[in-house]
């Protein structure tokens, strides 16, 4: 499977996305910034900048159904180390607690461990966004269990179910054996177990045009049912809700299933999920250092309201820590039911 | 009126039914609400009680809703037919062991 980018999709282009998401007279679904107006929440404001999640490249060794990013073997955005190194001493004069790296599988760029050693060096807590089968893609991978133990990082990782069938159907053929592989290998160093100090969070992500079930019923049965099976261990589980944009937009439209997804969004919109929604002490930063409130908005192109503060190049954290967060009708995926993030729910 | 008895859109507007009757829906969707909440049964198991009964009754607005909600709650393809293979045998066991009714009047008018 080759990723939009290279089919020369249409859905590639993040302005017919958001053709789609925005068409009103073609498909007609209330508006998002429409509701925040009514109960008095718009402008929705920024709270601050506690995490910074970078996405340092879109390669990944998956090509998965519902990838917001596109990512795949065959894309080729790359960030260089002369980017990352632009990020250290924001990170190094902030008060910012929480750098989360993703991809893509953002062990394939070159400069990971470098930059990952030298983020550590500033004390900050490293979450890694790890789709698991890296671990197992080539034998350079091998270690990065020890690597990330070594580092004390969190390790945030896929896995939409406990069985084979449904998450091979999204993540591809030998995700799941490879996946529930190197879980083990995580587990083996330490990772998932209670008093480890190793965490270990799996997220699961809707194999299909539904929202996710509940997180606390979800997790219990994965904590049984992987321990039962494999004996494997592991902290939280992250109920995600997939969003409406890429390879998912294209699922939704493909199949049919576009506008009554979004209906499912628009109805289960939850006004107590606003309030945790991430992007509000979240900073996103593309692989080639524009600033966005959202991995979301990054794979949409929109970026970051300040205009003097959109790279990294000119970050300014006093115009970031109120900025008034971009909305358009994708928004409706974080405040579905009890909302989601990349931490799982934000509403109970 | 519609020229047809049954219309998928009608299921999103079930609440309505409050309309004329509010006190006796009100009553009704609090306890539907309750029934499926995590008890000595979890909701999930529920949800396939509730696609298998749906069948049971033939009730096209449940099975819409129950074959969506036992697949989001995780149930597979496999365990979901199985549910209504459940179902098919106690309604076709009900037909049949109707048969003994039969076969009892036969025997009894018979020489």
């Amino acid at each position: 499977m080759k990723s939009l980018k290279v089919l020369q999709h249409h859905l590639a282009d993040a302005n017919n996305q958001l053709a789609v998401l925005e068409n009103q007279s073609e498909h007609q679904h209330a508006s998002f910034i429409g509701k925040l107006l009514g109960l008095n929440l718009f402008p929705l404001q920024a709270s601050g900048v506690d995490i910074f999640q970078i996405n340092v490249g879109k390669m990944c060794n998956q090509v998965c159904k519902h990838c917001h990013v596109d990512a795949g073997p065959d894309r080729k955005e790359i960030m260089t180390r002369e980017t990352m190194q632009l990020c250290l001493p924001i990170l190094a004069n902030s008060n910012i607690k929480i750098v989360d790296l993703t991809g893509g599988a953002p062990e394939l760029n070159p400069d990971f461990r470098w930059f990952v050693e030298e983020i550590k060096k500033l004390g900050k807590h490293i979450i890694v966004r790890c789709n698991l089968t890296i671990i197992l893609a080539n034998k350079r991978f091998y270690d990065l269990p020890e690597f990330f133990h070594k580092h004390q990082i969190e390790v945030v990782s896929s896995l939409p179910s406990f069985t084979q069938d449904r998450t091979d159907r999204q993540r591809g053929d030998g995700v799941f054996e490879d996946s529930i592989k190197a879980l083990q290998m995580l587990n083996n160093v330490g990772y998932g177990h209670d008093g480890s100090g190793l965490i270990l969070n799996l997220v699961y992500n809707p194999a299909g045009a539904f929202l996710p079930p509940s997180q606390q019923a979800l997790e219990k049965e994965y904590k049984t049912e992987l321990a039962k099976k494999f004996n494997i261990v592991f902290n939280n589980l992250f109920a995600i809700t997939n969003m409406p944009i890429s390879r998912y937009l294209d699922y939704l439209l493909q199949t049919g299933n576009y506008d009554k997804y979004m209906e499912k969004l628009v109805s289960a919109f939850n006004p107590s999920a606003i309030k945790n929604v991430m992007c509000r002490n979240t900073i996103s930063v593309s692989w080639d250092g524009f600033l966005y409130d959202c991995d979301f908005n990054q794979m949409l192109d929109l970026k970051v309201a300040p205009q003097t503060s959109q790279h990294l190049s000119n970050f300014d954290l006093s115009l970031l820590n109120n900025r008034n967060i971009v909305l358009k009708q994708h928004c409706y995926g974080c405040t579905a039911g009890a909302g989601s993030s990349c931490g799982g729910e934000v509403a109970s | 009126m519609a020229n047809h008895y049954y219309n998928a859109e009608d299921l999103g507007k079930f609440g309505s039914i409050g309309e004329y009757q509010k006190e006796m829906a009100d009553k009704f969707f609090s306890y539907y609400g309750e029934v499926f909440k995590d008890g000595a049964l979890t909701a999930k198991e529920k949800s396939l009680i509730a696609l298998a009964v749906s069948h049971a009754v033939q009730c096209p607005y449940c099975i819409d809703a129950y074959s969506s909600d036992a697949y989001e709650k995780g149930f597979s393809e496999a365990q979901m037919m199985e549910a209504v293979h459940v179902a098919s045998a106690i309604k076709g066991g009900a037909v049949l062991v109707h048969g003994v009714q039969m076969m009892n009047k036969v025997k009894e008018i018979s020489m």
